[in-house]
């Protein structure tokens, strides 16, 4: 008889619900174990069994591989897209394996990633559904997705404010319960008119118009608040509003080549991977808007956010906007990272009053 | 009109394309020196610190064509294939430079699956025909594959002599670098042995071959790398992998072909603008001589 499989897959911020929502869903017969949350040590461990040079979120990865397999998981799945993402999966079975874990390693990158060729892998793992059973749990996956990306929008834009602290992490909390509960459109739907309700109830102290900060860049580093240090939340603290439009969502939306280098205003003539032009369209947006100011945050040496890096600076400076670049790795310092925002708020803050002061300067 | 080709990148991959093309166009062509420390020095000073070493130096020979010619050539590099691309950093390259150098008047073409339609482009922008421009691919591309087939006679002939050979795996741009990779070739010809290259074999087949190492690699240039170092074995004694810090696609593609190569002993060199010659003479050396004590028969025993 085959083992009970324990299935576990990578985190990537709050996303680990709706992974796990899937999960449950495709695999009724099989316990779902989340690897537990990113600390300093998966980030050691993880760093010590990768290459020396690759992107940070392969590192953060394969310590969550390491802790769950740890954890007594046996199935971890892995996707891959554009730019190195793409072949992650095969270097990370192969590492595991010298490690001498035993486990089922489901990839499902690139051309695997279509939805005939998932149906055939993940019936081939183990998953009882039929096909359209599957495009169901996908379908209620993108959903809650969403759902959550709209509240957590919401909430970047407004926890600075809140009257009482917490409430906007609390609010959060409980979608987040009731989303890795969700198992029909119902549940979902309940889900959001709770969010709804508790967004309109809760109270905020937002002045007119706070300090404005876009954020831009690679999409792990972004999405995962333990690889950045929360530096989402300290601008929080700094009474920033913060906007971030790339999310689980984003990525997974297909986006017009042609219309996406007319966005970016000039500054690209190419795609230049991955989501470097949207970075610098998104970018040259909050400008047009008159954000105050623009964080690029990439994972160390992440190709596409250094090839839209020229054209981000030449954008900001003809807009003059303000942009602070961030690189995240193994090795980055919490404290490094938060002095940087902080000067950057203070420096975006002194300049909103010397406009003030000098109208018309 | 002078056409400046900056001597770096791919220009080892298709520079004699390049030039036989606009020479049959009837422009003339302007390629950049060979790299040395100023050029390396211009492109780092130009560069985000976190840029791999070939980019920071295709930066440093862009800018030194800058007002010695009218169009610098700055092409893009997508795919060659459904599923086989190059590199990210090839697909921003033109947008890289006229980032960076906003006096530099760029000449670029883009090659995304067709190359001819890329150069049919490439004529267009130029002002030449239809007729024209096909004429002069067409003969460039032919005079490409006279120099690549060259390449190979040669190599082969190498390789069915004797002496010490070993496959220096790097992308061609780091390895046929005169001042990152020179020295390299230099070294292992010091101690010995006859260095052998990807792109000196049967390039085809070699992307067929790396599949045995990996099933899941899509990026052109790191397929023919491994697969060389498949095609090759039991022809040469080992193999140095040569990356340049911090190659996004040898960070992935190096590690796991030194996981999963058994039967062949292989090294691996990083590369960066600090590198010194003694560090490079001694793992060269130490690893020519681990070479040689295998072939004894007390130790292959």
């Amino acid at each position: 008889m085959r083992p009970k499989s324990v299935i576990s897959c990578p985190h990537m911020g709050s996303y680990h619900i709706i992974f796990g929502q899937l999960l449950r869903r495709l695999f009724p017969d099989a316990q779902v174990l989340m690897p537990p949350p990113i600390t300093q040590k998966t980030v050691d461990i993880g760093g010590r069994y990768s290459p020396d040079f690759v992107c940070a979120p392969f590192k953060l990865n394969l310590g969550n591989y390491i802790e769950a397999l740890e954890a007594g998981a046996n199935t971890l799945f892995q996707s891959g897209l554009g730019c190195r993402y793409g072949y992650y999966g095969e270097l990370q079975e192969q590492i595991l394996r010298d490690l001498g874990y035993d486990f089922t390693f489901v990839c499902l990158s690139r051309q695997r990633a279509r939805p005939l060729a998932v149906s055939a892998i993940l019936r081939g793992a183990g998953c009882p559904l039929p096909a359209h059973k599957i495009g169901a749990a996908f379908y209620l996956a993108a959903k809650s997705a969403k759902i959550l990306d709209e509240y957590e929008y919401w909430m970047r834009e407004n926890v600075g404010f809140e009257a009482v602290p917490g409430s906007c992490a609390a609010i959060h909390e409980n979608l987040l319960n009731a989303l890795s509960r969700a198992f029909c459109l119902r549940d979902l739907r309940s889900a959001q008119s709770y969010a709804a309700r508790a967004i309109s109830k809760i109270k905020l102290n937002r002045p007119e118009n706070p300090l404005r900060v876009g954020i831009v860049g690679d999409l792990y580093t972004l999405m995962e608040p333990s690889g950045n240090f929360y530096l989402e939340k300290q601008l929080a603290r700094e009474g920033v509003a913060v906007s971030r439009i790339m999310g689980l969502c984003f990525l997974l939306t297909p986006k017009n080549r042609r219309r996406l280098i007319g966005e970016s205003g000039g500054y690209l003539m190419y795609p230049v991977g991955a989501n470097g032009a949207d970075s610098v369209s998104q970018s040259l947006s909050y400008a047009r808007m008159g954000y105050d100011g623009i964080l690029h945050i990439k994972s160390f040496g992440c190709i596409p956010e250094l090839n839209a890096a020229p054209a981000l600076a030449n954008l900001c400076g003809d807009e003059g906007i303000p942009i602070l670049e961030l690189s995240f790795d193994c090795h980055t310092s919490r404290a490094g990272t938060e002095t940087r925002i902080e000067a950057f708020a203070d420096m975006l803050r002194r300049k909103r009053d010397a406009k003030i002061r000098t109208p018309g300067a | 009109m002078t056409i400046g080709i900056p001597k770096a990148l791919l220009y080892y991959r298709y520079g004699v394309m390049w030039e036989v093309f606009f020479t049959a166009l009837g422009c003339k062509i302007l390629i950049g020196p060979d790299t040395g420390r100023a050029i390396m020095e211009e492109g780092i000073a130009l560069s985000a610190g976190e840029c791999c070493l070939p980019s920071k130096i295709f930066l440093g020979h862009a800018a030194n064509l800058i007002g010695k010619c009218d169009r610098i050539l700055v092409p893009r590099f997508e795919r060659t294939a459904a599923d086989e691309e190059f590199c990210v950093r090839f697909w921003g390259l033109p947008d890289v430079v006229r980032g960076t150098l906003p006096g530099a008047d760029i000449l670029s073409y883009n090659l995304a699956g067709d190359e001819r339609a890329g150069f049919i482009k490439l004529g267009a922008q130029l002002g030449f025909g239809l007729t024209k421009t096909l004429r002069a691919y067409q003969k460039a591309k032919k005079a490409q594959q006279n120099a690549d087939a060259a390449a190979m006679a040669r190599q082969n002939l190498l390789l069915s002599g004797g002496g010490m050979k070993i496959l220096a795996a790097a992308h061609p741009y780091i390895i046929h670098d005169k001042y990152i990779g020179a020295p390299i070739l230099r070294i292992m010809e010091d101690c010995g042995a006859r260095p052998v290259f990807a792109e000196h074999c049967n390039r085809l087949l070699c992307r067929r071959r790396s599949k045995k190492l990996s099933r899941d690699l899509y990026w052109t240039v790191n397929k023919e790398i491994l697969g060389a170092a498949v095609h090759l074995t039991g022809k040469i004694s080992g193999v140095i992998f040569i990356s340049a810090f911090p190659c996004g696609t040898d960070s992935l593609a190096a590690e796991l072909a030194l996981r999963r190569m058994r039967d062949i002993p292989a090294a691996h060199i990083i590369l960066d603008e600090q590198s010194g010659e003694a560090g490079l003479q001694t793992r060269i050396e130490c690893f020519t001589e681990i070479l040689r004590e295998r072939g004894k028969p007390s130790v292959a025993s």
